[in-house]
Protein backbone atom coordinates (compact mmCIF):
# COMPACT_ATOMS: atom_id res chain seq x y z
CA UNK A 1 0.00 0.00 0.00
CA UNK A 2 2.87 2.34 0.87
CA UNK A 3 4.82 4.06 -1.83
CA UNK A 4 7.11 6.79 -2.09
CA UNK A 5 4.53 9.59 -1.86
CA UNK A 6 3.26 8.55 1.00
CA UNK A 7 6.84 6.97 2.52
CA UNK A 8 6.12 10.23 5.00
CA UNK A 9 3.27 8.56 7.10
CA UNK A 10 5.34 5.31 7.76
CA UNK A 11 6.00 4.09 11.25
CA UNK A 12 9.37 4.45 10.62
CA UNK A 13 9.07 8.20 9.99
CA UNK A 14 7.31 8.67 13.50
CA UNK A 15 9.91 6.92 15.70
CA UNK A 16 10.92 9.50 18.51
CA UNK A 17 14.58 10.77 18.27
CA UNK A 18 16.54 11.09 21.54
CA UNK A 19 15.24 13.13 23.91
CA UNK A 20 11.47 13.25 22.89
CA UNK A 21 9.06 14.37 25.70
CA UNK A 22 6.44 11.55 25.85
CA UNK A 23 3.98 13.94 27.56
CA UNK A 24 3.98 15.06 23.65
CA UNK A 25 2.19 12.05 22.77
CA UNK A 26 -0.89 12.42 24.94
CA UNK A 27 -2.26 15.54 23.37
CA UNK A 28 -1.46 13.71 19.83
CA UNK A 29 -3.62 11.10 21.24
CA UNK A 30 -6.47 13.27 22.12
CA UNK A 31 -6.75 15.58 18.96
CA UNK A 32 -8.00 12.43 17.97
CA UNK A 33 -10.78 10.72 20.45
CA UNK A 34 -11.80 15.16 21.26
CA UNK A 35 -12.68 14.79 17.63
CA UNK A 36 -14.60 11.23 17.30
CA UNK A 37 -15.96 11.04 20.39
CA UNK A 38 -18.57 13.88 19.05
CA UNK A 39 -20.29 10.66 17.91
CA UNK A 40 -22.10 10.36 21.00
CA UNK A 41 -23.41 13.74 20.64
CA UNK A 42 -25.44 12.98 17.19
CA UNK A 43 -28.56 13.20 19.30
CA UNK A 44 -28.01 17.25 18.93
CA UNK A 45 -29.27 16.59 15.11
CA UNK A 46 -32.29 14.78 16.08
CA UNK A 47 -34.78 17.30 16.12
CA UNK A 48 -33.44 19.25 13.54
CA UNK A 49 -32.95 16.18 10.98
CA UNK A 50 -36.07 15.25 11.67
CA UNK A 51 -38.18 18.82 10.55
CA UNK A 52 -36.10 19.72 7.86
CA UNK A 53 -39.53 19.67 5.22
CA UNK A 54 -41.82 21.15 7.86
CA UNK A 55 -39.40 23.62 9.40
CA UNK A 56 -40.68 22.78 12.72
CA UNK A 57 -39.33 20.23 15.12
CA UNK A 58 -42.79 19.80 17.28
CA UNK A 59 -45.17 19.92 13.88
CA UNK A 60 -43.41 17.48 11.33
CA UNK A 61 -44.18 17.18 7.70
CA UNK A 62 -45.11 14.24 5.30
CA UNK A 63 -41.78 13.08 4.39
CA UNK A 64 -39.79 14.44 7.13
CA UNK A 65 -37.53 11.59 8.72
CA UNK A 66 -38.67 9.53 11.94
CA UNK A 67 -36.64 9.77 14.94
CA UNK A 68 -36.40 5.81 14.61
CA UNK A 69 -35.07 6.52 11.24
CA UNK A 70 -32.34 9.39 12.31
CA UNK A 71 -31.58 7.11 15.41
CA UNK A 72 -30.32 4.47 12.71
CA UNK A 73 -27.42 6.96 12.05
CA UNK A 74 -25.60 6.79 14.97
CA UNK A 75 -26.06 3.20 15.70
CA UNK A 76 -24.75 2.04 12.33
CA UNK A 77 -22.01 4.16 13.20
CA UNK A 78 -21.29 2.32 16.38
CA UNK A 79 -21.84 -0.72 14.84
CA UNK A 80 -19.13 0.13 12.25
CA UNK A 81 -17.24 1.27 14.85
CA UNK A 82 -16.59 -2.11 16.29
CA UNK A 83 -16.36 -3.83 12.85
CA UNK A 84 -13.41 -1.27 11.76
CA UNK A 85 -11.31 -1.56 14.94
CA UNK A 86 -11.29 -5.28 14.72
CA UNK A 87 -10.61 -5.67 11.04
CA UNK A 88 -8.44 -2.88 10.64
CA UNK A 89 -6.47 -3.55 14.01
CA UNK A 90 -3.61 -5.49 12.50
CA UNK A 91 -3.14 -3.21 9.62
CA UNK A 92 -2.84 -0.54 11.87
CA UNK A 93 -0.11 -2.38 14.22
CA UNK A 94 2.13 -2.63 11.07
CA UNK A 95 1.70 0.83 9.54
CA UNK A 96 1.69 2.99 12.64
CA UNK A 97 -0.20 5.57 14.04
CA UNK A 98 0.46 8.01 11.88
CA UNK A 99 -1.14 6.46 8.53
CA UNK A 100 -4.43 5.06 10.99
CA UNK A 101 -4.61 8.69 12.03
CA UNK A 102 -4.91 10.35 8.77
CA UNK A 103 -7.26 7.74 7.46
CA UNK A 104 -9.54 7.95 10.62
CA UNK A 105 -9.60 11.92 9.86
CA UNK A 106 -10.20 11.51 6.14
CA UNK A 107 -13.02 8.67 6.84
CA UNK A 108 -14.46 11.40 9.89
CA UNK A 109 -14.56 14.31 8.10
CA UNK A 110 -15.65 12.90 4.62
CA UNK A 111 -18.25 11.06 6.29
CA UNK A 112 -19.79 14.89 7.60
CA UNK A 113 -19.36 15.70 3.69
CA UNK A 114 -21.02 13.08 2.11
CA UNK A 115 -24.10 13.33 4.88
CA UNK A 116 -24.15 16.86 4.26
CA UNK A 117 -24.97 16.49 0.58
CA UNK A 118 -27.42 13.70 2.01
CA UNK A 119 -29.29 16.40 4.20
CA UNK A 120 -29.27 18.71 1.15
CA UNK A 121 -30.62 16.13 -1.15
CA UNK A 122 -33.09 14.58 1.64
CA UNK A 123 -31.76 11.30 0.95
CA UNK A 124 -31.28 9.38 4.31
CA UNK A 125 -29.35 6.34 2.83
CA UNK A 126 -26.79 8.81 1.88
CA UNK A 127 -26.56 9.93 5.50
CA UNK A 128 -26.18 6.69 6.64
CA UNK A 129 -23.54 5.98 4.05
CA UNK A 130 -21.96 8.95 5.36
CA UNK A 131 -21.93 10.00 8.98
CA UNK A 132 -23.21 6.22 9.76
CA UNK A 133 -20.69 3.63 7.45
CA UNK A 134 -17.76 6.39 6.15
CA UNK A 135 -17.73 8.29 9.13
CA UNK A 136 -18.13 4.87 11.72
CA UNK A 137 -15.01 3.26 10.09
CA UNK A 138 -13.12 6.73 10.74
CA UNK A 139 -14.40 5.99 14.37
CA UNK A 140 -12.89 2.30 14.76
CA UNK A 141 -10.06 3.36 13.10
CA UNK A 142 -9.25 6.97 15.09
CA UNK A 143 -10.43 5.31 18.68
CA UNK A 144 -7.44 2.47 18.25
CA UNK A 145 -5.29 4.68 16.85
CA UNK A 146 -3.35 5.93 20.05
CA UNK A 147 -3.38 2.99 22.41
CA UNK A 148 -0.90 0.98 21.66
CA UNK A 149 1.62 3.77 21.16
CA UNK A 150 0.62 5.01 24.19
CA UNK A 151 1.07 2.06 26.07
CA UNK A 152 4.75 1.77 24.41
CA UNK A 153 5.37 5.58 25.96
CA UNK A 154 3.64 4.75 29.27
CA UNK A 155 4.56 1.11 30.42
CA UNK A 156 4.91 2.56 33.82
CA UNK A 157 1.26 3.80 33.59
CA UNK A 158 -0.77 2.44 31.16
CA UNK A 159 -3.72 3.25 33.29
CA UNK A 160 -3.11 7.02 33.32
CA UNK A 161 -2.20 7.30 29.93
CA UNK A 162 -5.09 5.21 27.95
CA UNK A 163 -6.94 7.25 29.97
CA UNK A 164 -6.54 10.61 28.89
CA UNK A 165 -6.77 9.35 25.51
CA UNK A 166 -9.99 7.31 26.18
CA UNK A 167 -11.28 10.42 28.40
CA UNK A 168 -11.11 12.77 25.15
CA UNK A 169 -13.70 10.57 23.73
CA UNK A 170 -15.82 11.24 26.37
CA UNK A 171 -15.27 15.09 26.30
CA UNK A 172 -15.75 14.89 22.35
CA UNK A 173 -19.06 14.99 23.16
CA UNK A 174 -19.23 18.16 25.00
CA UNK A 175 -17.40 20.29 22.31
CA UNK A 176 -19.49 18.82 19.64
CA UNK A 177 -23.10 19.15 21.34
CA UNK A 178 -22.53 23.21 21.51
CA UNK A 179 -20.76 23.30 18.31
CA UNK A 180 -23.37 22.00 16.60
CA UNK A 181 -25.85 24.16 18.16
CA UNK A 182 -24.34 27.24 17.12
CA UNK A 183 -23.08 26.36 14.20
CA UNK A 184 -27.13 25.07 13.18
CA UNK A 185 -28.31 28.70 14.38
CA UNK A 186 -25.96 30.20 12.57
CA UNK A 187 -27.02 28.83 9.26
CA UNK A 188 -30.59 28.26 9.75
CA UNK A 189 -31.61 31.01 7.78
CA UNK A 190 -29.66 29.72 5.03
CA UNK A 191 -30.23 25.62 4.84
CA UNK A 192 -33.29 23.96 6.16
CA UNK A 193 -32.82 24.04 10.04
CA UNK A 194 -29.23 24.71 9.06
CA UNK A 195 -27.83 21.12 9.34
CA UNK A 196 -26.00 20.56 5.81
CA UNK A 197 -24.03 23.77 6.37
CA UNK A 198 -23.12 22.58 9.62
CA UNK A 199 -21.85 19.10 8.81
CA UNK A 200 -19.69 20.63 6.10
CA UNK A 201 -17.97 22.96 8.42
CA UNK A 202 -18.05 20.42 11.63
CA UNK A 203 -16.13 18.02 9.08
CA UNK A 204 -13.60 20.35 7.97
CA UNK A 205 -13.39 21.95 11.58
CA UNK A 206 -12.56 17.33 12.40
CA UNK A 207 -10.54 17.08 9.92
CA UNK A 208 -8.12 19.57 10.19
CA UNK A 209 -8.08 19.44 13.66
CA UNK A 210 -7.15 15.81 13.61
CA UNK A 211 -4.04 16.85 11.79
CA UNK A 212 -2.31 17.67 15.13
CA UNK A 213 -2.54 14.07 16.07
CA UNK A 214 -1.73 12.71 12.78
CA UNK A 215 1.37 15.15 12.40
CA UNK A 216 2.43 15.00 16.29
CA UNK A 217 2.31 11.14 16.97
CA UNK A 218 5.61 9.38 17.88
CA UNK A 219 6.13 6.45 18.22
CA UNK A 220 9.00 4.88 20.52
CA UNK A 221 12.13 3.15 19.94
CA UNK A 222 12.01 -0.09 19.82
CA UNK A 223 13.82 -0.72 23.11
CA UNK A 224 12.87 2.88 24.49
CA UNK A 225 12.03 2.53 28.17
CA UNK A 226 11.00 5.34 30.50
CA UNK A 227 14.00 6.83 33.05
CA UNK A 228 14.31 3.70 35.99
CA UNK A 229 11.80 1.87 34.40
CA UNK A 230 11.57 -1.31 36.06
CA UNK A 231 8.96 -3.38 35.23
CA UNK A 232 6.05 -3.75 38.60
CA UNK A 233 5.69 -7.16 39.47
CA UNK A 234 4.35 -6.60 42.97
CA UNK A 235 -0.03 -6.27 41.58
CA UNK A 236 -0.31 -10.18 40.64
CA UNK A 237 0.98 -12.79 38.09
CA UNK A 238 -1.47 -11.48 35.57
CA UNK A 239 1.13 -9.27 34.07
CA UNK A 240 2.91 -10.91 31.97
CA UNK A 241 6.49 -10.39 30.76
CA UNK A 242 5.33 -11.81 26.88
CA UNK A 243 3.56 -11.45 23.93
CA UNK A 244 0.22 -12.10 22.20
CA UNK A 245 -0.45 -11.68 18.66
CA UNK A 246 -4.15 -10.99 18.11
CA UNK A 247 -4.35 -13.90 16.00
CA UNK A 248 -3.53 -15.79 19.14
CA UNK A 249 -5.41 -13.73 21.90
CA UNK A 250 -8.77 -14.35 20.39
CA UNK A 251 -8.45 -18.05 20.59
CA UNK A 252 -7.91 -17.55 24.69
CA UNK A 253 -10.40 -18.00 27.03
CA UNK A 254 -9.48 -14.52 28.48
CA UNK A 255 -10.22 -12.56 25.40
CA UNK A 256 -13.46 -13.62 25.61
CA UNK A 257 -13.99 -13.05 29.47
CA UNK A 258 -12.95 -9.89 28.59
CA UNK A 259 -15.32 -9.10 25.91
CA UNK A 260 -18.05 -10.39 28.59
CA UNK A 261 -16.69 -8.09 30.80
CA UNK A 262 -16.92 -5.20 28.30
CA UNK A 263 -20.18 -6.18 27.30
CA UNK A 264 -21.91 -6.09 30.91
CA UNK A 265 -20.35 -2.75 31.51
CA UNK A 266 -21.26 -1.04 28.49
CA UNK A 267 -24.59 -2.84 28.16
CA UNK A 268 -25.75 -1.50 32.16
CA UNK A 269 -24.09 1.94 31.52
CA UNK A 270 -25.93 2.33 28.55
CA UNK A 271 -29.53 1.38 30.68
CA UNK A 272 -29.03 4.74 32.38
CA UNK A 273 -28.03 7.16 29.71
CA UNK A 274 -30.57 6.28 27.70
CA UNK A 275 -33.19 6.53 30.46
CA UNK A 276 -31.76 9.08 32.76
CA UNK A 277 -33.87 12.21 30.84
CA UNK A 278 -37.21 11.19 31.67
CA UNK A 279 -36.34 9.22 34.56
CA UNK A 280 -34.84 12.03 36.71
CA UNK A 281 -38.29 14.16 35.21
CA UNK A 282 -39.90 11.37 37.08
CA UNK A 283 -38.08 12.01 40.40
CA UNK A 284 -38.14 15.35 40.43
CA UNK A 285 -41.81 15.53 40.23
CA UNK A 286 -41.99 13.63 42.94
CA UNK A 287 -40.67 15.77 45.51
CA UNK A 288 -42.00 18.83 46.82
CA UNK A 289 -39.95 21.04 44.79
CA UNK A 290 -41.02 19.46 41.62
CA UNK A 291 -44.86 19.90 42.59
CA UNK A 292 -44.27 23.23 41.50
CA UNK A 293 -42.27 22.72 38.18
CA UNK A 294 -43.82 23.30 34.86
CA UNK A 295 -42.81 21.31 31.96
CA UNK A 296 -40.22 23.27 30.12
CA UNK A 297 -37.83 23.32 34.30
CA UNK A 298 -38.39 19.89 34.46
CA UNK A 299 -36.74 19.23 30.57
CA UNK A 300 -34.01 21.86 30.79
CA UNK A 301 -33.70 19.77 34.42
CA UNK A 302 -33.54 16.42 32.17
CA UNK A 303 -30.79 17.93 29.75
CA UNK A 304 -28.76 19.57 33.17
CA UNK A 305 -28.50 15.32 34.43
CA UNK A 306 -27.14 14.05 31.30
CA UNK A 307 -25.13 16.76 31.58
CA UNK A 308 -23.86 15.68 35.05
CA UNK A 309 -23.76 12.67 33.91
CA UNK A 310 -21.54 13.68 30.89
CA UNK A 311 -18.83 15.30 33.33
CA UNK A 312 -18.75 12.22 35.75
CA UNK A 313 -18.29 9.57 32.21
CA UNK A 314 -15.21 11.85 31.45
CA UNK A 315 -13.66 12.15 34.92
CA UNK A 316 -14.19 8.42 35.27
CA UNK A 317 -12.12 7.75 32.43
CA UNK A 318 -9.21 9.35 34.22
CA UNK A 319 -9.62 8.82 37.75
CA UNK A 320 -10.71 4.73 37.46
CA UNK A 321 -8.04 3.75 34.63
CA UNK A 322 -5.49 6.00 36.69
CA UNK A 323 -6.56 4.19 39.75
CA UNK A 324 -6.16 0.81 38.12
CA UNK A 325 -2.42 1.17 37.52
CA UNK A 326 -2.42 0.97 41.59
CA UNK A 327 -5.23 -1.31 42.09
CA UNK A 328 -4.50 -3.48 39.48
CA UNK A 329 -7.22 -3.99 36.91
CA UNK A 330 -9.00 -7.20 38.17
CA UNK A 331 -9.72 -5.36 41.13
CA UNK A 332 -10.98 -2.35 39.32
CA UNK A 333 -13.32 -4.34 37.16
CA UNK A 334 -14.30 -6.52 40.77
CA UNK A 335 -14.71 -2.48 42.00
CA UNK A 336 -17.10 -1.51 38.86
CA UNK A 337 -18.77 -4.47 38.98
CA UNK A 338 -19.41 -5.39 42.94
CA UNK A 339 -19.80 -1.54 43.87
CA UNK A 340 -22.23 -1.00 40.43
CA UNK A 341 -24.41 -4.55 41.60
CA UNK A 342 -25.16 -2.17 45.10
CA UNK A 343 -25.51 1.13 43.00
CA UNK A 344 -28.19 -0.05 40.22
CA UNK A 345 -30.13 -2.36 42.88
CA UNK A 346 -30.75 0.69 45.37
CA UNK A 347 -31.28 3.28 42.55
CA UNK A 348 -34.94 2.32 41.62
CA UNK A 349 -35.59 2.64 45.92
CA UNK A 350 -33.96 5.77 45.83
CA UNK A 351 -35.97 7.18 42.59
CA UNK A 352 -39.49 5.22 44.01
CA UNK A 353 -39.08 7.11 47.81
CA UNK A 354 -37.99 10.95 45.84
CA UNK A 355 -34.70 11.01 47.49
CA UNK A 356 -32.98 13.23 44.31
CA UNK A 357 -29.76 13.99 45.96
CA UNK A 358 -28.91 10.26 46.28
CA UNK A 359 -30.03 8.98 43.24
CA UNK A 360 -28.35 11.98 41.06
CA UNK A 361 -24.69 10.73 43.50
CA UNK A 362 -25.63 6.99 43.05
CA UNK A 363 -26.01 7.76 39.15
CA UNK A 364 -23.14 9.86 39.01
CA UNK A 365 -20.88 7.35 40.85
CA UNK A 366 -22.39 4.21 38.23
CA UNK A 367 -21.82 6.59 34.96
CA UNK A 368 -18.39 7.21 36.06
CA UNK A 369 -17.58 3.75 36.44
CA UNK A 370 -19.22 2.76 32.76
CA UNK A 371 -16.37 5.76 31.16
CA UNK A 372 -13.52 4.05 33.75
CA UNK A 373 -14.82 0.42 32.23
CA UNK A 374 -13.64 1.48 28.45
CA UNK A 375 -10.88 3.80 30.05
CA UNK A 376 -9.21 0.18 31.85
CA UNK A 377 -9.70 -2.07 29.39
CA UNK A 378 -6.45 -1.62 27.09
CA UNK A 379 -4.00 -1.43 30.11
CA UNK A 380 -5.96 -4.68 31.13
CA UNK A 381 -5.38 -5.98 27.94
CA UNK A 382 -1.64 -4.70 27.79
CA UNK A 383 -1.19 -6.65 31.19
CA UNK A 384 -2.57 -9.65 30.14
CA UNK A 385 -1.26 -10.12 26.14
CA UNK A 386 1.62 -7.46 26.22
CA UNK A 387 2.24 -4.71 24.08
CA UNK A 388 2.89 -6.73 21.02
CA UNK A 389 -0.75 -5.91 19.18
CA UNK A 390 -2.50 -4.39 21.82
CA UNK A 391 -4.03 -1.90 19.59
CA UNK A 392 -4.94 -4.72 17.43
CA UNK A 393 -6.38 -7.11 19.90
CA UNK A 394 -8.24 -3.95 21.99
CA UNK A 395 -9.75 -3.39 18.37
CA UNK A 396 -11.60 -6.77 18.52
CA UNK A 397 -12.69 -6.42 21.86
CA UNK A 398 -14.84 -3.49 20.77
CA UNK A 399 -16.95 -5.22 18.55
CA UNK A 400 -18.31 -6.04 22.29
CA UNK A 401 -18.95 -2.39 21.99
CA UNK A 402 -21.08 -2.85 19.30
CA UNK A 403 -22.99 -5.68 20.36
CA UNK A 404 -23.41 -3.88 23.87
CA UNK A 405 -25.00 -0.35 22.03
CA UNK A 406 -28.02 -3.11 20.28
CA UNK A 407 -28.19 -5.08 23.31
CA UNK A 408 -28.68 -1.99 25.80
CA UNK A 409 -31.22 -0.24 23.32
CA UNK A 410 -33.39 -3.48 23.28
CA UNK A 411 -33.24 -4.07 26.61
CA UNK A 412 -34.44 -1.03 27.72
CA UNK A 413 -37.13 -0.29 25.15
CA UNK A 414 -38.31 -3.72 25.96
CA UNK A 415 -38.34 -3.53 29.49
CA UNK A 416 -39.84 0.16 29.69
CA UNK A 417 -42.48 -0.91 27.29
CA UNK A 418 -43.75 -3.58 29.36
CA UNK A 419 -43.72 -1.69 32.23
CA UNK A 420 -45.50 0.90 30.94
CA UNK A 421 -48.16 -2.03 29.06
CA UNK A 422 -48.46 -3.27 32.63
CA UNK A 423 -49.29 -0.06 34.35
CA UNK A 424 -46.38 0.92 35.68
CA UNK A 425 -46.06 4.92 35.65
CA UNK A 426 -43.04 7.82 36.49
CA UNK A 427 -40.14 6.68 38.08
CA UNK A 428 -41.48 2.87 38.75
CA UNK A 429 -41.50 2.54 34.83
CA UNK A 430 -37.39 1.83 34.77
CA UNK A 431 -37.29 0.18 37.93
CA UNK A 432 -37.06 -3.04 35.67
CA UNK A 433 -34.21 -1.79 33.62
CA UNK A 434 -32.03 -1.16 36.59
CA UNK A 435 -32.74 -4.96 38.20
CA UNK A 436 -32.10 -6.07 35.07
CA UNK A 437 -28.68 -4.31 34.40
CA UNK A 438 -27.68 -5.24 38.10
CA UNK A 439 -28.38 -9.10 36.56
CA UNK A 440 -25.99 -8.39 34.16
CA UNK A 441 -23.52 -6.85 36.35
CA UNK A 442 -23.30 -10.11 38.14
CA UNK A 443 -22.43 -11.84 34.62
CA UNK A 444 -19.38 -9.13 34.59
CA UNK A 445 -18.19 -9.99 37.91
CA UNK A 446 -17.97 -14.12 37.42
CA UNK A 447 -16.10 -13.34 34.12
CA UNK A 448 -13.89 -10.75 35.91
CA UNK A 449 -13.36 -12.91 38.70
CA UNK A 450 -12.25 -16.01 36.24
CA UNK A 451 -9.78 -14.08 34.53
CA UNK A 452 -6.07 -15.91 34.93
CA UNK A 453 -2.66 -15.19 33.78
CA UNK A 454 -2.74 -16.30 30.10
CA UNK A 455 -1.25 -19.69 29.11
CA UNK A 456 2.05 -19.12 27.57
CA UNK A 457 1.55 -21.63 24.45
CA UNK A 458 -0.27 -18.71 23.03
CA UNK A 459 2.59 -15.82 23.52
CA UNK A 460 5.33 -15.22 20.52
CA UNK A 461 7.92 -17.41 20.57
CA UNK A 462 11.68 -16.50 19.42
CA UNK A 463 13.40 -12.89 19.64
CA UNK A 464 11.67 -9.70 20.35
CA UNK A 465 8.60 -9.39 18.24
CA UNK A 466 9.27 -5.71 18.13
CA UNK A 467 11.21 -5.44 14.83
CA UNK A 468 11.17 -2.14 12.89
CA UNK A 469 8.64 -2.33 10.65
CA UNK A 470 8.77 -1.12 6.62
CA UNK A 471 5.95 -0.91 4.80
CA UNK A 472 7.33 -0.24 1.41
CA UNK A 473 7.55 -3.76 0.37
CA UNK A 474 4.37 -4.88 2.16
CA UNK A 475 1.35 -5.69 0.71
CA UNK A 476 -2.15 -4.02 2.14
CA UNK A 477 -3.85 -7.36 3.98
CA UNK A 478 -5.58 -6.96 6.91
CA UNK B 1 12.35 14.47 15.93
CA UNK B 2 14.92 12.32 13.61
CA UNK B 3 12.30 11.01 11.42
CA UNK B 4 15.28 8.07 10.65
CA UNK B 5 16.52 7.24 13.91
CA UNK B 6 15.36 3.92 14.99
CA UNK B 7 18.04 3.11 16.45
CA UNK B 8 18.45 2.37 20.44
CA UNK B 9 17.44 4.89 23.02
CA UNK B 10 16.68 4.17 26.08
CA UNK B 11 15.96 7.46 28.14
CA UNK B 12 18.48 8.04 30.95
CA UNK B 13 16.57 11.00 31.93
CA UNK B 14 12.93 12.72 31.91
CA UNK B 15 13.35 15.63 29.44
CA UNK B 16 11.58 18.99 31.24
CA UNK B 17 8.03 20.27 30.27
CA UNK B 18 9.40 22.34 27.32
CA UNK B 19 7.35 25.29 25.62
CA UNK B 20 6.18 22.61 23.27
CA UNK B 21 4.68 19.88 25.77
CA UNK B 22 2.74 23.09 27.14
CA UNK B 23 1.68 24.09 23.38
CA UNK B 24 0.52 20.88 22.78
CA UNK B 25 -1.74 20.83 25.68
CA UNK B 26 -3.24 24.24 25.12
CA UNK B 27 -4.44 22.83 22.16
CA UNK B 28 -6.07 20.21 23.06
CA UNK B 29 -7.23 21.43 26.27
CA UNK B 30 -8.51 24.75 25.13
CA UNK B 31 -11.99 23.00 23.39
CA UNK B 32 -11.71 20.60 26.24
CA UNK B 33 -12.33 22.78 28.61
CA UNK B 34 -14.78 25.10 26.45
CA UNK B 35 -16.87 21.83 26.27
CA UNK B 36 -16.45 20.97 29.69
CA UNK B 37 -17.80 24.53 30.79
CA UNK B 38 -20.67 24.38 28.49
CA UNK B 39 -21.55 21.03 29.81
CA UNK B 40 -21.30 22.49 33.30
CA UNK B 41 -23.49 25.33 32.50
CA UNK B 42 -26.08 22.92 31.28
CA UNK B 43 -26.19 20.48 34.31
CA UNK B 44 -26.77 23.41 36.84
CA UNK B 45 -30.51 23.58 36.09
CA UNK B 46 -30.40 20.15 37.68
CA UNK B 47 -29.49 22.15 40.76
CA UNK B 48 -31.90 25.28 39.94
Amino acid sequence: MADNSTSFLDRTRTVAGPGYNRWLVPPAALAIHLAIGQAYAFSVFNKPLGSLISGDADHPAAGDWTLAQIGLTFSIAIVLLGLSAAIFGKWLERVGPRKAMLASALCFGGGFLIASLGVSLHNIWLVYFGYGFVGGIGLGIGYISPVSTLIKWFPDRKGVATGMAIMGFGGGAMIGSPLATSLMAHFKASAPQGVAPTFIVMGIIYLLFMQFGVWSIRVPADDWKPAGYVPNEEHSALITTGNVSADNAIKTPQFWLLWVVLLCNVTAGIGVLETASPLIQSVIKGTEKGKGMDEAALVAAGAGFVGLLSLFNLLGRFFWSSASDKLGRKITYAIYFGLGILLYAIAPTLSHNAQLALFVIVCCVIISMYGGGFATVPAYLSDLFGKYQVGAIHGRLLTAWSTAAIMGHLIVSTLTEHAKASGLTGAATYQPVFYTMAGLLVVGLLADLAVTAVNEKYQEKGPSPFKPVTTKSQSFSI
Amino acid sequence: MNPQSNSSTPATTEPGVGGSVVLAWLVVGLPLAWGVSQTFIKALALFK
